[in-house]
């Protein structure tokens, strides 16, 4: 034994399998999938970064001009544009920064110019790129191009690509743009701050006391999660803005600003605060209380020793997700920001106000260092929540209390009037004819073909891409995690696609949005026709949500006996048998969650869809947000409660479903 | 059993590492048609790494392998021909039990009612045929287990492969379905390899037996073989108990133990080379009081009962000598030799160390041994 042990493995090439028909199936489905993540994800977010660092300027030494006397006679030498600017001081290097699209006026250099005169004028680069356009033909090189004036008003310059952090230097020399930069982390932490307290103490009321109705209250609190998170926006707007019905409670201060975006943020963040703590909190061994009672901890000091840290996962946890949430937020700022810039609204206004892209891009690498820390520590933190809850552990069971049970139902009652006061404020302003000077109800505000927006055609718009994403989305998702789960070796392979699935999380709505522009709006892009249909708007919302389902389906698939496969691969069937008659049945539950958060989502997303929708497939959480952009503030309201509705119907649905289909095929779990 | 065909399985010069882990080291081993095969040994020896290597679950990285004197060393496991029982089941939840059992039968060729009678005669076969209808989670875990069981071998496959099937179980059905599960296996003439790390299912249920530690066969025979003769240390300590005592070959092949030389079984050591002595205890014969040893007989010994402790069907003595020293000598007294010889604590008696049952091995890297896990024996006495 001795002399076998000092023996090393014999060198030879190592045996490779040969693969069966079944792992050709799953290596080239992952295959698939994982090209699906570049086209939808990567190279988007390739264009977007390699656009904040191109910069465009006219580079003025390419070009040469020659000008004859009035007879035609060219008898003065040829002269470079960057000797005629220098002489005439035209233009100043800031001014020759462009974009993409720049175009230089060749008459900028002859102050006299006259497009009547009959003096004729020759141009040509000096290099043989040097670009630029006679009308809308476009020359370049170093041949002498010869025009009258008529034709000569009509040359533009074309600028010269480069390379560089330019965006960034002159990003970071306007104030008014990274003065957001500081604005965006201030809402962020004070949101981050309010919303966790208060989610920590509503999921504290509801796992740690006796008080009633706590089914009610979980569900006012999922509720904020079924609107756009603009929508509490424009109830603020009814309540405090300008004729608002409680302006004097604001003591002079604007509710457009930091103050109204706050409280919009408290309101659409709290259901992932409370969701995440509320987890956390649900998983407590009572062993730990019984052992501080038996020590005579007193209540308080049981709190903080074993209450805070057994739920400090969950805290840190939802901490990141809600400053995440508020910072890439837009539709909330866009809506109740006033003057008061933010990150995810400057990409907005660069984008669509300025059609600047390449600031867009800057402002939107800005954007995601803060969203990717977050991220990144969020999932630092949820990888080492290991099962503090052994199988040993015994469930924590609240005692009755009057008193505290009072304190916690008060407590939760008003959270939830906070809740169901921002949304009654929406469907009552919607109702009003006219807001605040005729109360009388009416339906007028429904009458969404007469706004703008895009009317009814967006509400039915939504549905299909709420029904398009749930279906499609559900597929790649569940069968892409599949793959990476249960399929052999090609571990290369499957890291890349784990991270790929991972990334979305980290990557901001209106970041992707931007990305899809440059992505699939170039030209040359054989991709490009999908660009202004529904099936970009479906590829981006699943892309955008593709992290949380995918890890979903994952927890799910983990939860399976990881010799199914080997069993069905030494009965000699096809895995794909497996996979439709075994896992997709037990995991039906898993399925047919991710469906819902997929529909529930398409329905309220504005970040990613507003640079994509197109004149024929306008959207009606967009189109809340054009209405209130142009004023038509009830109907925005109208068209927020639809969204409501609409999701508060799916969900039930969904639940329904989801009992039929249970009791159908899950039959194996009582036993 | 045939007797001469060629080897129905053969493995040769296996060998798997795991980054730097050498999990398996040239490993050659032969199978006949119909044999039960355990492998047998402590955890983290390779007993599964070279059952999932058969299986094709888990590739080697070098060695091939021939079954039925086909070469399958780099096949996939569809492409091979066996059964297999995980410790899990893998049992699928959402399929009742007949559907279970028909999975692997669907989409051979078979009709609808083949395979209904199929199920059923599989059904009969592993005693369940009531349970048809019902789902995996309604069934105790022995009825899991043989519903496993008829799962594998529905398509009747050539070769069975179990990895620790019934370790999952508690004791008492364990014992009971360790028949059933060898019954069936010669009623079938199916070859099975099974994986475990129980001695007492392997000793009970193999035809031989496959030692394994740390990546490498320490030995291959048939349960009485890897009991009474034990080639290395290892398999005599990992199988049943043993006592181990420092010792030396002295002349004529003897084993010095202390000051004294013994007659013992057959080595290959050189005299004057440095061994284990070891015996088993219940081969310690007890001898009665004012027993006089024949002459020439140098393996009888005076010892001091020093401990007696009753374990049920014997009593376990712990015995000193002086010849010994330090270490203790413990022997199994069965309760009629304690009650005919009339045995008490502290009494002097005289033992015999058969010489066929005194055993010299080669000494291992004690610091290695004492670091594993060292499940089922046990070295008792001295170290």
């Amino acid at each position: 034994m001795a002399d076998t042990l000092t023996q090393a493995l014999p060198r030879g090439p190592k045996i490779k399998s040969k693969l069966s028909r079944d792992d050709l199936i799953m290596r080239g489905s992952m295959i698939v999938i994982a090209l699906y993540l570049f086209v939808t994800l990567a190279f988007p977010l390739y264009a977007m970064l390699s656009k904040a660092f191109s910069t465009y300027t006219f580079d003025l030494t390419r070009y040469e001009f020659q000008v004859s006397d009035e007879n035609g006679q060219f008898l003065t030498p040829p002269v470079t544009a960057a000797k005629l600017n220098e002489e005439l001081g035209a233009l100043s290097a800031g001014e020759l920064a462009t974009s993409s699209d720049g175009r230089l006026p060749a008459t900028s250099f002859f102050p006299d110019f006259s497009f009547r005169s009959p003096v004729l004028y020759k141009i040509r680069g000096t290099t043989p790129d040097s670009r630029f356009l006679v009308g809308s033909t476009p020359h370049s090189g170093t041949e002498w191009v010869e025009l009258d004036s008529n034709k000569f008003r009509r040359v533009v310059l074309r600028p010269v690509e480069d390379v560089g952090l330019a965006n960034f230097a002159s990003y970071f020399s306007t104030p008014a743009l990274f003065s957001s930069i500081q604005n965006s982390l201030v809402i962020a932490t004070i949101s981050t701050v309010i919303t966790v307290a208060l989610a920590f103490g509503f999921a504290y009321a509801l796992n740690r006391s006796c008080m009633r109705f706590k089914g009610l209250f979980r569900l006012i609190a999922m509720a904020p999660i079924l609107v756009p998170s603009l929508l509490p926006g424009i109830a603020l707007v009814y309540l405090f803005g300008n004729q608002g019905m409680l302006k004097e409670l604001m003591m002079g201060e604007s509710i457009y600003g930091p103050i109204g975006i706050v409280i919009g943020s408290v309101f659409f963040t709290f259901p992932h605060a409370f969701l995440i703590i509320s987890t956390a909190l649900a998983i407590s061994d009572a062993r730990l209380y019984e052992a501080a009672v038996s020590l005579r901890a007193s209540r308080w000091r049981t709190f903080w020793t074993v209450t805070i840290p057994g739920a400090r996962y969950g805290l840190i946890s939802a901490t990141f997700v809600v400053f995440n949430l508020v910072i890439t937020d837009f539709g909330l700022p866009k809506v109740i920001g006033g003057q008061f810039n933010v990150l995810a609204v400057d990409i907005y206004k660069q984008v669509i106000g300025q059609q600047n892209f390449e600031m867009g891009a800057v402002v939107s690498v800005v954007l995601i260092v803060p969203a990717i820390l977050a991220f990144a520590i969020d999932r630092l933190v949820q990888s080492k929540q290991v099962a503090l809850l052994s199988a040993r552990s015994v469930p924590y069971e609240p005692k009755p209390s009057p008193k505290a049970d009072w304190l916690a139902l008060g407590y939760c009652g008003l959270v939830a009037t906070f809740i169901i006061g921002l949304l009654a404020v929406c469907q009552f302003a919607a109702l009003v004819k006219f807001w605040p000077y005729d109360l009388s109800l009416s339906f007028n505000n429904y009458r969404f073909d007469i706004m703008d927006g895009g009317g009814w055609d967006s509400y039915f718009n939504s549905i299909e891409l709420g029904l398009l994403t749930a279906v499609v989305g559900t597929c790649v998702i569940f069968f892409g995690a599949y793959l990476v789960e249960k399929s052999n070796g090609f571990r290369v392979g499957r890291g890349v696609f784990q991270l790929l699935a991972m990334l979305p999380m980290a990557i901001p709505g209106m970041v992707l949005g931007l990305a899809y522009i440059f992505f699939f709006n170039d030209p040359a892009n054989p991709l490009h026709i999908i660009y202004a249909t529904m099936a970009i708007l479906v590829v981006c919302t699943v892309t955008h949500f593709y992290t949380v389902s995918h890890l979903t389906a994952v927890t799910a698939l983990k939860q399976m006996d990881r010799e199914f496969e080997s069993v069905s691969a030494s009965l000699k069937q096809p895995t794909m048998k497996l996979f439709s008659r075994v896992t997709v049945p037990v995991c039906l539950p898993a399925i047919l969650d991710i469906s819902i958060y997929l529909f529930v989502n398409a329905m309220t997303t504005v970040s990613a869809v507003v640079f994509l929708y197109s004149p024929t497939t306008t959207l009606a959480s967009i189109a809340v947000l054009n209405m209130d952009d142009a004023g038509d503030i009830a109907p925005a309201a109208a068209m927020g409660m639809m969204i409501f509705y609409t999701n508060a119907a799916a969900r039930i649905l969904h639940q329904i479903a989801s009992k039929g289909v249970l009791k159908r095929t899950q039959a194996w779990r009582t036993r | 059993m045939p007797q001469d065909s060629a080897p129905y399985l053969q493995i040769s010069e296996l060998w798997k590492s795991f980054g730097d882990f050498i999990a398996l080291r040239d490993i050659s081993l032969e199978v006949k048609d119909g044999e039960f095969i355990c492998f047998l040994g402590p955890s983290g020896c390779g007993k599964t790494t070279l059952l999932r290597a058969i299986a094709g679950l888990d590739l080697q990285t070098s060695g091939k392998i021939l079954q039925g004197g086909r070469d399958v060393s780099a096949l996939p496991p569809s492409q091979r021909d066996f059964g297999i029982v995980f410790q899990s089941y893998a049992l699928f939840p959402n399929l009742t039990v007949e559907k279970n059992i028909a999975f692997g039968l669907e989409n051979t060729g078979r009709s609808k009612t083949e395979i209904a009678a199929r199920v059923s005669e599989l059904l009969d076969l592993v005693g369940l045929p009531e349970q048809r209808k019902k789902y995996p989670a309604q069934l105790s875990g022995g009825q899991q287990q043989r519903i496993a069981l008829a799962r594998a071998i529905a398509t009747s496959p050539g070769l069975l492969l179990l990895d620790e099937p019934l370790s999952a179980l508690d004791a008492k059905v364990r014992v009971r379905l360790r028949h059933e599960v060898k019954e069936l296996q010669r009623k079938l003439g199916i070859t099975t390899i099974m994986v475990t790390h129980d001695q007492e299912e392997a000793l009970a249920m193999a035809d031989r037996i496959v030692v394994m530690n740390h990546g490498v066969i320490e030995q291959v025979g048939t349960p009485t073989e890897v009991y009474r003769e034990p080639e290395t240390l290892f398999v005599a300590d990992f199988i049943g108990e043993m006592n181990q005592v420092e010792a030396a070959i002295g002349a004529d092949g003897s084993l010095l133990i202390g000051k004294r030389a013994f007659a013992c079984h057959d080595h290959r050591f050189a005299e004057g080379q440095r061994v284990i002595g070891a015996i088993r205890p219940e081969d310690v014969i007890p001898h009665e009081i004012g027993y006089q040893p024949k002459a020439g007989d140098v393996n009888c010994l005076d010892v001091v009962l020093d401990e007696m402790e009753f374990l049920g069907s014997f009593w376990r003595s712990r015995l000193k000598s002086d010849a010994f020293g330090e270490a203790e000598l413990i022997a199994d007294f069965s309760i009629n030799a304690v009650r005919r010889l009339s045995l008490a604590e502290k009494m002097t008696m005289t033992v015999e160390l058969p010489a066929g049952r005194l055993m010299a091995f080669a000494p291992p890297d004690w610091n290695e041994l004492r670091a594993e896990d060292r499940q089922g024996g046990g070295a008792v006495g001295n170290g």
